[in-house]
């Protein structure tokens, strides 16, 4: 027998728990010539803003040991843009649509999040609070707990659909900072974003990006996220979405293993376009083996 | 979906110091344009961990050829590959040089020879070559290259038989800027910034661009540049630009 694979967040069904993560799967057009999107658990769409934005300056990525830094800037076309162009296409695939999205302030979170949450063919929604917003205080909404609270209680009295929020792992404690998105309403977590990072030429003395630090994404921080994660779970109740370097089934499976309840790939579809069907099909392969019959077991079901 | 391929290495060979020539087995039949790139996984494991994209320097049926200059970790890796290596690729990818409907003119600089001559080759005996490098013992495919192109200028630091001393751009200032023709070129980014300076704007000049890479599919917009409309990506709206639409 087949094992399923399906997976609950929220009211949300998901057919298998392999999504991709934000900013590493364009709007899903791009890796459509190497990917049947329709087999994939959701598509976590690039993050988001009310109007266009132009990124970070040039150069904007550096290959790290097992990682890359990129300091992208959340270049993105906007709201509208995206309705129009790139919505149509997604709408014709069978998965979960999950558009990240961001603000330069708490205001236009709520705008952007209303309007997303008023369109058709998006069916959850994912905050970004921990990107380099504008020199406001809410820059530091994902790292200062009384900001996070504000912020996830004000856009959740917004929105009806599901709302995952994606966490930084800049913070001395995780957990509690999952925990106040539980108490607000949060349906969901995701983690974790990139780690702060940099690198430097050592012959120029500057810094090997456009933009002096950037974020470490990669196999290198997998570790780091695996804890954050497992460290998360004990502490709320909400699903949480594992994410960091997961490269292939056996990655994914060690954050099932320790309770995520869905997993997003990102820097690995650079390496390997269609290595998010080769990871749902090792966790396949995996539960045949196993002799598991649904994947819901083997969350959570790590041994201390 | 027919982008990816698990291929096998044929040759891999220094033809001059630090420059190498591979070639690589392709499984089915592919289209590939002059200007268009391959990313190269040069191994399996996560060190480096980014593929890296080559230009396409030559592709006749079931054989792709890339030139490289050893450069850094990847590079290095990718070196060490021997004949039967398996070796992974994606592409071919972007933007190919618009085809010259007539007689055309070929700026290149040092390695930048890898992303024009495949066009010199599609389009025989049209090109005046003007090609630049630091000594003559770093000349590559002379021979060939005199052979598919109408006229080859080459320039060096010093003056030798059959070199002109300088750089290629004066060279070609000196001896093509009159011939009434388009422009393609590829080169370092110092080349890019004379020939913005030299060419008319009314001029059509393709060059070919250079950025760090990811997806190479447009999806992580890490290989931007600068152009007249903002950042625009060197995977999938390039490799490949007019030159006075950059901003260098």
């Amino acid at each position: 027998m087949m094992p399923s694979l399906e997976v609950k967040i929220g009211s949300l069904s998901f057919k298998n728990p392999v999504l991709t993560a934000s900013g590493t799967f364009g709007y899903g057009l791009e890796y459509s010539q190497f990917v049947d999107l329709n087999l994939l658990g959701g598509i976590v769409i690039k993050g988001l803003s009310l109007k266009s934005k132009q990124g970070n300056p040039p150069p904007r990525i550096y290959e790290t040991p097992c990682g890359m830094i990129n300091s992208i800037g959340l270049q993105n076309i906007g709201f509208e843009a995206f309705k129009k162009e790139k919505l149509p296409f997604l709408k014709r695939f069978n998965t979960n649509i999950i558009v990240n999205f961001f603000g330069e302030n708490l205001d236009e979170y709520i705008e952007i999040a209303t309007l997303l949450d008023e369109t058709e063919g998006v069916h959850a929604l994912e905050m970004n609070v921990s990107c380099p917003n504008k020199d406001t205080k809410w820059r530091r909404m994902g790292l200062e707990p009384e900001l996070l609270r504000e912020a996830v209680r004000k856009v959740r009295l917004q929105i009806k659909k599901p709302l995952i929020v994606k966490l930084s792992p800049q913070v001395t404690d995780i957990a509690f900072m999952a925990k106040i998105c539980e108490e607000e309403g949060a349906d969901a977590v995701s983690l974790i974003n990139t780690i702060p990072a940099m690198v430097i030429d050592i012959k120029t003395r500057k810094s090997m990006l456009g933009t002096t630090t950037g974020g470490l994404s990669g196999p290198a921080i997998r570790p780091i996220a695996l804890r954050a994660v497992w460290e998360v779970v004990q502490s709320v109740k909400i699903p949480v979405i594992g994410v960091g370097g997961i490269f292939n089934a056996e990655d994914a499976l060690q954050f099932f293993i320790v309770g995520a309840k869905a997993i997003q790939v990102g820097t690995a579809n650079f390496i390997n376009p269609t290595v998010t069907v080769e990871i749902i099909e090792g966790i396949k392969q995996f539960l045949i083996d196993e002799r598991i019959e649904d994947i819901n077991e083997i969350i959570g079901s790590f041994k201390e | 979906m027919n982008k990816l391929f698990k291929s096998k290495v044929i040759t891999n060979e220094e033809i001059r110091e630090s420059i190498y020539l591979i070639s690589l087995e392709i499984p089915i039949n592919i289209e590939s344009k002059p200007g268009q790139f391959c990313i190269l996984r040069v191994n399996q494991r996560f060190d480096p961990l980014l593929g890296r994209p080559f230009s396409i320097f030559d592709h006749e049926k079931d054989e792709i050829k890339f030139l490289y200059r050893l450069k850094g970790k990847g590079t290095n890796v990718l070196s060490k590959l021997k004949k039967g290596d398996s070796i992974t690729f994606a592409g071919p990818f972007g933007r190919w040089y618009p085809f010259p409907k007539e007689d055309f003119i070929v700026v290149a600089g040092g390695i930048g020879l890898a992303s024009v001559y495949y066009l010199i080759k599609r389009f025989p005996h049209r090109a005046y070559l003007f090609y630049g490098v630091r000594s003559e013992r770093e000349i590559l495919f002379y021979e060939e290259l005199k052979k598919l192109s109408k006229q080859v200028y080459i320039s060096t630091e010093k003056e030798t038989n059959y070199t002109y001393k300088g750089v290629v751009t004066e060279l070609f200032k000196e001896k093509g800027m009159a011939l009434p023709l388009p422009i393609y070129a590829c080169g370092p980014m110092i080349m890019l910034k004379e020939l913005k300076k030299i060419v008319d704007e009314s001029r059509l000049c393709y060059v070919a661009t250079e950025e760090r890479m990811a997806c190479g599919v447009g999806a992580c917009l890490g290989c931007v540049i600068r152009t007249k409309d903002g950042f625009k990506r060197v995977c999938t709206d390039g490799p490949v630009f007019d030159l006075r639409e950059l901003v260098l």
